[in-house]
C-alpha cells in the first residue's frame, strides 16, 4: 500500500504537470480537489484515464469518482480492491 | 459614418527583448523560440501548468494590453492564429498513436483546437462577450483586425476590442515548413537575413495583442485607419493595389512617411516588396522586421506593434531601416505583408 501511494503521487505529478511539486508535498490524506491540492474537472478526467491505463480499472459510475479521488489514500484503497493489472 | 478607431494599448512577445531594440538578439539558426516573460505574473500557477506556449504567450500578451489600457473586460476578444495550438495537437496525435487509439488523455485534445487561446483568455478574464478566432494562414491577424474594424463600423455598442495574433513553434509541424522548402538551409544569422539571396526564410513564434477603441485614451498610440486583405495579387498589380488602397483613404504616396515591409529574405517571393521599394516608395523610409522576429503566420503583429511605437514616440530603431532616408515627423505608416506570394495585406496607421 505504501509503495502504491508513492507510485500514485509520482503519477499524479507527471500526468497533471504539477511542475513545482515533489511526491513529498502531497499528503496521503490531503484533499486532491477543492481546498487541498486544488485539482479541477479536467484533472478528474486525467485521473479516470490514469486508473484505466495503469491499473485496468474502468469507472462506470461517475458518481463513484467523488469518493475515489478524495485523497491519495482513497485512490490507493480503491485500486488495491479493484485492479486488474 | 465611419468611426475613428484608436489603438490604445499594445503588447508583444517575440524572440526579441522588448526593451533592447537597439541591440537585437542574434540567432544562428532558421528556427528560434520567443523569449518568455515571467508567465506567473499573468497566469495562476495551477492553470499555467497545463498550458502550451501559445496559450501562455496569448494570455500574457492579452493581459499586458489590457493592463496598459486599464481595462478589465473588453467588449470583444478577437484572435488570429495561422496554425493554432500545434504543441497540443502533436501531443494528442502522439498519444493517439502510442495508446493505439485507446485511453487518450483529455487535456491536449481539449487544448488542441485553434480557438483555445481566445477561449482561455475569456476564461481567464471571465469575459462572456463576443469571441472569435480567425485562421487564415498569414492573414490571420489581419482577418481579426478586419473583423474588429467591422465590429466598430456596424455596432455602436462596442467600445473596446482586444484583438491580437498568436502562433507557436512545435517540433513536427514547424518541421514541415523545412520539408516544404520554406526555411533556409544551413547556417544563417538572423540579422543578415536580407543579405541572403536564397530561397526560404527563418521562423519563430510570438503573440501580439492590442486594445482598439472608438474612444481615444490618454495613452493612445495611433489611429487605425484601414485594412485590406487579398489572397492573391499578380506582381505587376501590386503598385496599383497600393495606390487604390491609399486613394480610398484620400491619401497619395507622398503622404506615407514610412512603409513597414514583411520582407523575409526568400528570394522567390521578396520581389513583391522590391517592386514597391524601387518604384512607389523609392523616396519613402522603408523598414523591415522579420530579420528580428522571424516569419510566422501572425508575425505582422510585430509590424503593427513597431508602427504604433514609432507613431507615438517618433523614434525608429536603426536595425529596422532598409534605406537611409530621414523623414520629418512620421504621420502615416503603411504596413504591407505577404507570404509565399499569397495573403497580401495592407494596414494603414496614423499618428494621433
Amino acid at each position: 500500500m505504501k509503495n502504491l501511494q508513492a507510485e500514485l503521487k509520482e503519477s499524479i505529478i507527471e500526468q497533471l504537470n504539477l511542475e513545482d511539486m515533489e511526491p513529498g508535498d502531497i499528503k496521503n490524506d490531503e484533499a486532491l480537489f477543492g481546498d487541498g491540492l486544488g485539482l479541477d474537472s479536467i484533472d478528474a478526467l486525467e485521473l479516470i484515464v490514469l486508473l484505466e491505463k495503469d491499473y485496468g480499472i474502468k469507472l462506470t459510475d461517475p458518481a463513484q469518482s467523488r469518493e475515489i479521488f478524495k485523497s491519495v489514500n482513497s485512490m490507493a484503497e480503491f485500486i488495491e480492491a479493484n485492479r486488474t493489472k | 459614418m465611419k468611426p475613428k478607431i484608436y489603438i490604445n494599448s499594445i503588447s508583444s512577445i517575440t524572440a526579441q527583448s522588448r526593451d533592447k531594440e537597439e541591440s537585437p538578439v542574434s540567432y544562428y539558426k532558421s528556427i528560434f523560440p520567443a523569449i518568455s516573460p515571467n508567465y506567473k505574473d499573468y497566469i495562476k500557477p495551477m492553470t499555467l501548468r497545463r498550458m502550451s506556449k501559445a496559450i501562455k504567450m496569448g494570455i500574457s500578451a492579452a493581459k499586458m494590453a489590457l493592463q496598459e489600457a486599464e481595462i478589465e473586460n473588453p467588449d470583444a476578444i478577437i484572435t488570429g492564429t495561422g496554425e493554432g495550438c500545434k504543441q497540443d495537437t502533436e501531443k494528442f496525435l502522439e498519444n493517439l498513436i502510442d495508446q493505439d487509439e485507446q485511453l487518450v488523455t483529455p487535456t491536449s485534445f481539449i487544448q488542441s483546437t485553434h480557438n483555445t487561446v481566445g477561449g482561455q483568455i475569456a476564461l481567464n478574464l471571465g469575459c462572456k462577450n463576443y469571441n472569435l478566432t480567425y485562421t487564415q494562414n498569414s492573414a490571420s491577424l489581419e482577418s481579426a483586425l478586419f473583423d474588429t474594424y467591422l465590429q466598430f463600423l456596424e455596432t455602436s455598442g462596442k467600445k473596446s476590442v482586444l484583438v491580437g495574433g498568436v502562433d507557436e513553434l512545435s517540433e513536427k509541424i514547424t518541421g514541415f515548413r523545412n520539408l516544404d522548402g520554406q526555411l533556409k538551409t544551413g547556417k544563417i544569422h538572423n540579422l543578415d537575413l536580407f543579405k541572403e539571396a536564397s530561397a526560404g526564410t527563418i521562423t519563430s513564434e510570438g503573440a501580439h495583442f492590442f486594445i482598439l477603441s472608438t474612444e481615444k485614451s490618454g495613452n493612445c498610440y495611433a489611429e487605425f485607419k484601414d485594412i485590406s486583405i487579398k489572397n492573391s495579387i499578380e506582381p505587376e498589380q501590386i503598385n496599383a493595389e497600393v495606390e487604390n488602397f491609399l486613394h480610398k483613404n484620400n491619401l497619395g504616396i507622398d503622404a506615407i512617411d514610412a512603409i513597414v515591409l514583411g520582407k523575409n529574405g526568400d528570394n522567390r517571393y521578396d520581389y513583391y516588396y522590391s517592386i514597391l521599394q524601387d518604384s512607389l516608395f523609392k523616396n519613402t523610409l522603408q523598414l523591415g522586421y522579420k530579420h528580428l522576429v522571424g516569419d510566422y503566420d501572425t508575425a505582422s503583429g510585430f509590424a503593427v506593434y513597431l508602427a504604433c511605437k514609432i507613431l507615438k514616440s517618433g523614434s525608429i530603431s536603426s536595425v529596422m531601416k532598409l534605406n537611409t532616408l530621414r523623414p520629418g515627423k512620421i504621420k502615416n505608416i503603411l504596413i504591407y505583408n505577404q507570404y509565399l506570394g499569397s495573403d497580401h495585406s495592407l494596414i494603414l496607421l496614423s499618428a494621433v
